[in-house]
């Protein structure tokens, strides 16, 4: 029997500004009202029922990304591995059971990065054409957005943190452009 | 010290001398200045000749007007700026800047001669004289007068600059930072409003650093800015942006700004970004753009040292230079009087003023009288002499009903001209408010907006300082308040939200419009209209005595406002001139519009970070660092780069293709096939989603198989191909072609979302979650049996088209049997983290098998050998699934799918369309080219009657031959005949064929 194969993240180098993620469990899920409230008990995490918000609890995240859709995250080192990603889909499943929903493992498809300091806003900014004002955009405020050519989602964890997911291929992109706009602040 | 430098004032740093060169020469300024006006201090008006006439220009404005001091201004070979405004160039130690369009110097020009010749260039000449032999165009015309163009040269190294970007939002945009737009900034910043303030030029204040006599509430005008920059400058919540160009403006308050960062600086830091680009997103804009001063149009008055009075002004109190030493004024308003009586007081002779009113009076033409200085009203001015500097004026007089009288010549070497104020409404225009003309104004002035702007001060034709400020002050607090559009359009005569005392009485601000009397005899000289495109009266003339009558057809005939200056100065006396030409009000005339961007903007600006390695996205595979310590050579395919083919040292192409191949067909391949679209479709309504969606039929497809399937368009044409496999009864794994990911997940939201509601199915790409490994050969079996666990992948228990979850190398693993190859073939799915392990384990376990990594071309040929189609190369959004031979998909029995009725017209079924067949050249060495066309006999001669084309061929090493497939009108029906390629040498013989050349039963397929 050949051992196991090793696991190769995106490489991101960090910055002092920029705090790579580490690998998560990350599921899509579609789901209407009744559906969400099985998922929430499992997930231990309310979804959202107010557009562009997440929640957040310990190292489980569920985040609106749109009425019937929600990334949930769970970032504790013990979920990260594609077992543990199969043993939480299947709990989320048994609990849903039949009420109408989609549930699709998502956990390598995208990475995540946490852009911090005073200049996270500037910095994001810079690609991202939305306000970032802590306002308009307050802590625990999340969505799907662009950072130059770049699909992102962009979620607001603190006053000078955010965190940013994107598809594995981007990683390049985005934090190479991250990059050049940082020399600047 | 400068020759025309005053001993003391300005806003130039005395202290900071600053050396500089200019055409060669070695100059000296102070830190402070702008080109212009360092040159102006050491007597220099002549920096440029003009556009056609190559007449001598010397220096007209103070500001982004300028029409004639374009220059180029050189940092290294790369950074090679032209056409830079002489008046917006900020001085610093080494500056090197020189002139255009002269040769070999600016005081000896060749191509003055177009002067004297001016009589054969007429405007239109273009028109009228290129016509004909066509092709002399290309070869001859358009270099010629491309190179008689000559405004400056571009850099031919690439730019070694940066250039940031930034989006910003605020509450209030004000754009302009005199008088109006600062106190609009004030009052929004203290309502607590987010606000961004930007001026073009290197310190805010505008017309205040040209009025240092002015007082404001008890400060004089350069404590008063300096308090107000400062206040704003502490607020955490204003952003203010000098030497910062609001460009252009986009709809819904979308407003392009572009910061200059270090084209100011002698040694600008080397990471330093050059140019900073914000688009803002303001909830209300202000523009407190000001006004421009209007020339006016008389014999002669392009001659270097005729210049606006206003210039004038501002070259003596903000940067302590006299333009001249005997000037005369020529005017139409009261305003310009300052000019004269500041430049008097520093020591000018004042020589005459020409006023054009009949009857000047008022505080400032009394104090011009009081100073001695001869007034002549009812002035008119009949040319100018000097060559390349005025040296004298001809003045005239013309008593009520009666002709134009020469007065006298007057001796000086600079006259200042005023023909009032043009409010700067080019944003506004851009943003779509509506323009009114103003009979007062003798000017068009903002009227209703289009967006939620206000237009404050000058720029809506409220002059005076006091008035400037208020007004301002009451645009930015009504910009600040959260109240709707409607609510704050400030009534005409309200009450102002804050009073401002300030020393000077308001000055009349009269107008002049169109060219000045001229005398019964016309003048020898050109009554210049448009500096920058040399326009004069004439040309106007000869525009409506041919028959032009709106202004726009006027523009373009004669391209008067159409230089890059955009007309600032010249678009209302062309205006006026047409008016009178042809009769009518001006107003009928019409208004071109103003069009961004309002000065010119660099590329790079607008570039950003998108360059290089960060133009696009470069999306790589998990395997892709593997390919590369391999040696594979890539190629692009949609944003992706794959892995091409893998020479071995010294092979070529060719022959690296043709070994993957045989590896291919003879051993086992291993090729990265992550690229591939997956879009994961769940819920109960899977299914139907697909049977309404596919041409195939999708119900009866078992849990743990797949299918071929084929997506149309609703016009029945093939859209995208791929393999569907069914994971579970409500869960379908999908794959579509690389590049047609984006596009098919797009139209499948759309069809779920808008047409089909009534399913309870979702949709969401995988295409990244999964790294994906094809093994494809008769070893394939033998090569996975090592590494896969809990599954039995034997012909028996794993045939054709079989998916089963299953691990390998401890990975969770989905494989499927599928063959894109023609051999027998896996694809290994594993989440993507593991793809580069897992593609290792089995590229090493497939050594005593004879594994070949093989590449996208490999893949190509390999499918072409079987006929299998590649969507978008072998389609081109004209061909149904029959055209392609692919009609046995469609599911009989289906009630609908989308493109279902298309299908149906009897155009589509017609036997004359393309099909998709083989091509076999007699030659087997001879390649066809893709796209080439097909006859049906050699030898024919244009228009030759064309039965369709090659869209695949390569040369198969397995067959030890050229294949190639291709789409011919009734393709099918003339399988065994030989057409024929018409190609530059000859045409060459093909045989139609099956386009299955290799294993047409599918044995090995199914080993």
């Amino acid at each position: 029997m050949p051992e196991n194969a090793a696991r190769i993240a995106p490489v991101i180098p960090a910055r002092e500004w920029l705090q790579p993620l580490p690998p998560a469990a990350r599921f899509i899920l579609h789901a209407e009202a009744e559906a969400r409230a099985l998922a929430a008990r499992v997930w231990q995490v309310p979804l959202s029922e107010k557009p562009l918000r997440a929640h957040v609890q310990g190292t489980r995240a569920s985040l609106w990304l749109g009425p019937d859709e929600y990334l949930l995250l769970a970032s504790s080192p013990a979920d990260a591995s594609p077992d543990a990603a199969i043993a939480l889909a299947d709990a989320l499943e048994a609990a849903i059971g039949a009420v109408p929903h989609a549930l699709v493992d998502v956990s390598h498809r995208q990475v995540a990065i946490d852009i911090r300091g005073p200049h996270a806003e500037a910095i994001l900014n810079g690609a991202c054409p939305l306000d970032l004002d802590i306002a308009e955009f307050p802590i625990g405020m999340c969505t799907r957005t662009v950072f130059a050519k770049a699909d992102i989602i962009l979620w607001r964890t603190a006053a000078q943190n955010f965190h940013v997911e994107f598809w594995r291929s981007y990683a390049d992109y985005v934090t190479g452009l991250l990059g050049v706009i940082a020399r600047d602040y | 010290m400068s020759a025309f430098r005053t001993p003391a004032g300005g806003r130039v740093d005395r202290s900071r001398p600053v050396s500089f060169s200019f055409d060669g020469r070695i100059y000296s300024g102070f830190a402070g200045d702008t080109l212009a006006a360092a040159l102006l201090a050491e007597g220099v008006h002549l920096v440029g000749r003009s556009f056609k006439y190559h007449r001598p220009r010397g220096i007209l404005a103070a500001g982004a007007e300028e029409p004639n001091g374009l220059v180029t201004v050189r940092r290294d070979a790369a950074r090679v700026t032209p056409n830079l405004r002489i008046t917006q160039v900020e001085l610093y130690d080494g500056l090197v800047a020189s002139s255009q369009n002269r040769w070999p110097s600016l005081t000896q020009d060749f191509g003055r001669i177009n002067d004297l010749l001016s009589r054969f260039f007429p405007a239109g000449f273009y028109y009228k004289t290129f016509m004909w032999p066509r092709r002399a165009w290309k070869a001859l015309y358009e270099p010629v007068i491309r190179r008689a163009a000559g405004l400056g040269e571009a850099p031919t190294e690439p730019d070694p600059d940066r250039y940031a970007q930034r989006y910003a939002h605020c509450d209030v945009l004000v754009v302009g930072a005199g008088p109006a737009g600062l106190a609009a900034a004030l009052a929004a910043a203290q309502a607590g409003a987010r606000v961004i303030l930007c001026d073009e030029q290197s310190e805010f204040g505008g017309s205040l650093l040209s009025d240092p006599a002015a007082v404001i509430d008890g400060v004089g005008a350069a404590q008063w800015t300096a308090d107000a920059v400062a206040a704003l400058a502490q607020n955490p919540r204003v952003i203010s942006l000098p030497r910062t160009t609001a460009f252009g403006y986009f709809p819904h308050n979308f407003v392009g700004l572009n910061e200059r960062l270090t084209d100011h600086l002698a040694r600008p830091d080397d990471d330093a970004a050059r140019e900073r680009l914000w688009q803002v997103r303001a909830r209300t804009v202000v523009l407190a753009t000001g006004a421009l001063e209007r020339p006016l149009v008389f014999p002669g008055n392009d001659r270097p040292g005729i210049l606006l009075a206003g210039a004038a002004q501002t070259y003596l109190n903000r940067y302590g230079v006299k333009v001249g030493s005997v000037a005369v004024l020529v005017t139409a308003t009261d305003a310009a009087y300052g000019a004269a009586l500041d430049l008097h007081a520093a020591g000018v002779t004042i020589a005459a003023i020409a006023d054009l009113r009949p009857n000047p009076k008022g505080l400032l033409p009394e104090r011009a009288r009081a100073a001695g200085i001869e007034i002549i009203s009812a002035a008119s001015v009949l040319g100018t002499q000097g060559d390349l500097r005025v040296a004298s004026i001809d003045l005239a007089t013309q008593a009520a009903g009666a002709d134009l009288k020469f007065v006298k010549r007057v001796a000086c070497d600079v006259v200042l001209m005023s023909g009032g104020y043009n409010p700067s409404v080019h944003l506004f225009s851009q943003s779509r408010g509506k323009l009114t003309w103003s009979e007062a104004h003798l000017a068009f002035i903002p009227g209703t907006s289009a967006e939620r702007e206000l237009s404050a001060g000058a720029a809506r034709g409220i002059y005076g300082l006091a008035a400037a400020l208020e007004d301002g002050h009451a645009a930015g607090a009504a910009a600040a308040a959260p109240a709707a559009p409607a609510a704050i359009d400030r009534a005409a005569g309200a009450q102002p939200s804050r009073r401002f005392a300030v020393n000077v009485a308001p000055v009349a601000c009269e107008a002049y419009l169109g060219a000045l009397p001229t005398a019964a005899a016309p003048a020898k000289d050109k009554a210049f209209v448009d500096w920058q495109h040399d326009v004069t009266t004439r040309d106007l003339a000869l525009a409506t005595r041919e028959g032009f009558r709106s202004i726009e057809h006027v523009k373009r005939y004669t391209t008067t406002g159409m230089a890059t200056d955009q007309g600032k100065t010249s678009n209302l006396n062309a205006l006026a001139i047409v008016a009178k030409t042809l009769g009518v009000p001006i107003p009928q005339v019409g208004l071109t519009s103003f069009r961004m961007p309002y000065t010119p903007t660099s590329f790079g600006s607008f570039a950003g970070a998108s360059r290089g390695d960060l133009f696009d996205p470069l999306r790589k595979t998990p395997i892709h660092s593997w390919a590369e310590t391999q040696g594979a050579v890539f190629e692009p395919v949609a944003l992706w780069t794959r892995a091409r083919y893998f020479p071995r040292a010294g092979e070529s192409m060719h022959a690296a293709v043709a070994r993957e191949c045989l590896a291919v067909r003879e051993r086992c391949g291993i090729f990265d096939a992550s690229t591939l679209g997956k879009i994961e479709i769940v819920g109960g309504g899977a299914a139907e989603f697909l049977n309404r969606l596919y041409i195939n039929s999708w119900t009866y497809l078992g849990v743990g198989k797949s299918r071929y399937g084929i997506l149309l368009r609703d016009d029945g044409f093939v859209y995208d191909d791929g393999v569907v496999a069914r994971l579970a009864p409500d869960r379908f794994h999908v794959t579509t072609t690389t590049g047609g990911a984006p596009r098919v997940l797009a139209m499948m939201e759309d069809y779920r979302q808008t047409e089909w509601s009534d399913l309870e199915v979702w949709l969401t790409s995988t295409t990244e979650q999964w790294a994906v490994i094809a093994v494809q050969g008769p070893e394939a079996r033998h090569v996975l049996e090592t590494l896969v666990e809990g599954l039995d992948i034997s012909a028996a228990a794993f045939p054709h088209m079989s998916v089963a979850h299953g691990r390998i190398c401890g990975v969770p693993m989905l494989l499927f049997r599928v063959s894109f190859s023609g051999e027998l073939g896996y694809e290994v799915n594993v989440p993507a983290d593991y793809g580069r392990a897992v593609w290792e384990a089995i590229y090493a376990a497939g050594q005593a098998f004879g594994i070949t990594a093989y590449g996208t071309e490999t893949m190509h040929v390999l499918r072409a050998e079987k006929g299998y189609i590649i969507v978008g190369q072998d389609t081109d959004g004209t061909m149904t699934p029959d055209d392609a031979g692919l009609s046995w998909a469609i599911g009989k029995t289906k009630a609908d799918f989308v493109g279902k009725r298309s299908l149906q017209r009897a155009s589509m079924n017609a036997p004359t369309r393309k099909q998709l067949v083989g091509l076999r050249t007699r030659d087997p060495k001879i390649v066809l080219e893709e796209g080439a066309q097909i006859t049906a006999s050699p030898g024919q001669q244009p228009p030759m009657q064309l039965l369709g084309h090659v869209t695949s061929s390569y040369y198969s090493a397995a067959l030890k031959s050229s294949i190639a497939l291709g789409v011919v009108a009734g393709g099918r029906a003339r399988l065994g005949q030989t057409l024929y390629v018409p190609m530059p040498r000859g045409d060459i013989a093909v045989e139609v064929t099956s386009p299955v050349f290799y294993d047409p039963t599918g044995a090995r397929i199914n080993a």
